[in-house]
């Protein structure tokens, strides 16, 4: 005769929970739950800290400072301007990849999307020999227009659509490429030409995508600091962005620093909680 | 190359001439489509074919998603597609209306917006064209939708929606993909009733594609059936309903179909048995129908007038709504459709040994001038 072990007890609610789910015990084990905490624990506890550490009172006061409100307006309108341009040369490239098909296909693609992986001070220098004034486009630049662009905030604007852009491209590119081709055939019998397909079936089709990828590259921007700072240096007012002026003020102004922190933090989150479910989970459907 | 412009203000169906002409191949990799026909302004045009035979194909090309591989495709005598001379003419340029087969109506545009697409893409102004979408949705009675999404529509209003998108730019031919076949079997009836009205008020060519006989023989003039992408038959619906030429157009309207040689009085079938036939002096290759309910069972050997019968085994029964179907082998095999009674009487079960009789006068018995090549003829598969 065998002998069951004692049973535990099952509280009303957990009851309940398996009897309309259907599923069985949730208990987490033991060696798994300890890791998951200390790594709950080392994600939270940093930004934890930059809350409890804020200077609460005068917040108001730092960020109307000039150095920081500044910074805050160059980083906003920047990260803006960078979206838009992606949003003008990124969408069309991304329509390409994902409809087209040319020999060096994938390699442009890989091309396109090395940002996403390179670290952005690599970016950053590469975009200083090329467009910097001794640069092999930057020269011409120069010598013909008398355009000089680093240190400018035309260079923080390329450096940001530099490194943010692969964002919008492959959120984008995702959502043509799963995005259902019948729609656009049934344009082109209602007598809608490429183009017209492009702007009144194929665009509509994939806005959630196409907003959901502009967001991410508008944070992505707004966040840039290495290629930055490397192209187009640090001058208060002109190049010095938000993370750029935490940097410089976590030396000089410890306050200054969180505040502004604290700022990049409360966008963040702004931009997962609009992301949530409905736009990162996947494109085409509206 | 000329593109041919319609006016989406008026209905008219542009030009007079002989409608669609196709006598081409379309390759699809390994698949090759190869067709001959005509459709005259007026005729609806029924393509009747199983899966993979080709039907969307077809359709595609004639609509111009994709060029045909070798000959030629006409459009009221003016040529759209030619793969001698590379002539093409894109879709967007055809005066196509085109119904498919999930409807793929826009989400993101209004009912009145999808209906004015056509109208607008071709040229006429945002206000123009969605008078003309007003219009024809009052023809069809979609009126009261006229704001809502595809989405809040059932499958009917849809299917209307779809005809009514494709007939608002003015076609010269109308290409309908299974337009039925996305509906539940209530709304079927009614809905093709209604579009058996529509199409005989439109004034184009029409090609239509289904897998459904009855869909096939209430809305098409002329029918066309397709398999493995060659055309095995054609003619009107009641002679292909009563002469099938192919055993996938016998199954489809019902009948058992032989294939065998006729030597006055007796055919002698292809794949074993005979039968006794009236005698018109007839001989060489034919094809017998038989009607499943035209073959009487009995347990012993019947001593009747009639001069066909031969014994059979039952091996399998399947309930139709009225009647029972049982799917016999002997030589030849047959479908008998009886009475559930006589199914219980008789005590029927697989495996049962049984005579079938057939009175030679319920015997159809004609040429088998079939295009070649239709192998399927022989195997009397099961």
């Amino acid at each position: 005769m065998s002998s069951l072990a004692t049973p535990s007890r099952l509280s009303r609610r957990e009851r309940e929970r398996r009897g309309t789910r259907g599923t069985g015990s949730r208990a987490v084990p033991v060696p798994l739950l300890a890791p998951a905490l200390i790594s709950v624990a080392f994600l939270v506890l940093p930004l934890a800290g930059l809350i409890v550490r804020a200077p609460w009172g005068n917040l108001w006061s730092i960020l109307q400072s000039s150095d920081a409100s500044q910074a805050l307006r160059l980083s906003l309108w920047t990260s803006t301007v960078a979206t838009g341009v992606s949003l003008i040369i990124g969408v069309p490239l991304a329509w390409v990849l994902a409809r087209t098909d040319f020999p060096g296909l994938r390699f442009l693609r890989a091309l396109v999307t090395l940002p996403l992986v390179l670290p952005p001070v690599v970016g950053g220098v590469a975009l200083l020999l090329a467009f910097g004034r001794n640069g092999f486009v930057g020269r011409y630049l120069d010598q013909w227009f008398g355009l000089t662009i680093p240190f400018s905030p035309a260079a923080v604007i390329m450096a940001e659509t530099f490194v943010a852009m692969p964002f919008l491209i492959i959120t984008v590119e995702g959502a043509l490429r799963s995005a259902d081709v019948g729609f656009e055939e049934a344009a082109s019998t209602l007598g809608a030409g490429r183009m017209t397909v492009f702007r009144r079936i194929t665009v509509p089709l994939v806005a959630p995508s196409l907003a959901a990828g502009a967001v991410l590259c508008w944070a992505r921007a707004l966040g840039e600091f290495g290629a930055t700072i490397t192209f187009a240096g640090s001058f208060p007012g002109r190049t010095q962005t938000m993370p750029i002026a935490v940097y410089y003020a976590l030396e000089t102004d410890p306050d200054a620093a969180i505040v502004l922190s604290l700022m990049l933090l409360v966008v963040s989150i702004t931009v997962l909680v609009t992301l949530r479910d409905k736009w990162l989970r996947s494109g085409s459907t509206p | 190359m000329a593109a041919q412009r319609i006016d989406p203000v008026t209905s008219e169906v542009f030009g007079v001439g002989q409608g669609l002409v196709i006598d081409a191949e379309m390759t699809r990799g390994e698949f090759t489509l190869r067709v001959d026909l005509s459709v005259p302004l007026g005729e609806v045009l029924g393509v009747l074919g199983p899966n993979g035979s080709g039907k969307s194909t077809l359709l595609n090309a004639a609509a111009g998603l994709m060029p045909v591989s070798r000959g030629r495709i006409l459009l009221d005598g003016q040529v759209v597609d030619d793969a001698a001379t590379g002539e093409f003419l894109e879709a967007a340029e055809r005066p196509v209306g085109f119904v498919f087969q999930n409807y793929r109506l826009f989400p993101h545009l209004s009912v009145l917006d999808n209906v004015a697409f056509s109208p607008r893409a071709r040229g006429g102004s945002r206000h123009e064209a969605r008078a003309t979408a007003s219009r024809w949705l009052s023809r069809l009675g979609l009126a009261p939708f006229a704001s809502r999404r595809p989405a809040d529509l059932s499958g009917g209003q849809a299917q209307r929606v779809a005809l009514a998108r494709a007939l608002a730019g003015s076609p010269a031919l109308l290409l309908l993909d299974e337009p039925l076949s996305a509906l539940d079997a209530r709304t079927r009836l009614d809905v093709q009733t209604e579009l058996s009205r529509h199409l005989s008020n439109f004034g184009g060519s029409c090609l239509l594609v289904t897998h459904d006989p009855l869909d096939a023989l209430v809305l098409a003039d002329r029918l066309l059936v397709l398999e493995d992408g060659r055309i095995v038959q054609e003619g009107t619906p009641a002679a292909v309903a009563r002469r099938p030429a192919t055993e996938y157009v016998a199954k489809l309207v019902g009948l058992n179909l032989y294939a065998g040689d006729v030597d006055g009085a007796k055919v002698r079938l292809r794949d074993g048995g005979s039968f006794v036939v009236p005698d018109h002096n007839q001989h060489g290759e034919v094809l017998v129908a038989l009607r499943p309910s035209a073959v009487i069972v009995s347990l012993d050997q019947p001593h009747t007038s009639a001069r066909n019968t031969w014994p059979a085994i039952v091996v399998g029964l399947t309930l139709l709504t009225d009647r029972v179907r049982i799917d016999l082998e002997g030589e030849p095999s047959a479908l008998v459709d009886v009475t559930p009674s006589a199914v219980s009487e008789l005590e029927l079960t697989s495996g049962s040994r049984v005579w079938l009789t057939a009175k030679a006068t319920d015997l159809e018995v004609y040429g088998a001038d079939v295009p070649t090549g239709t192998g399927s003829l022989s195997s009397h598969d099961r």
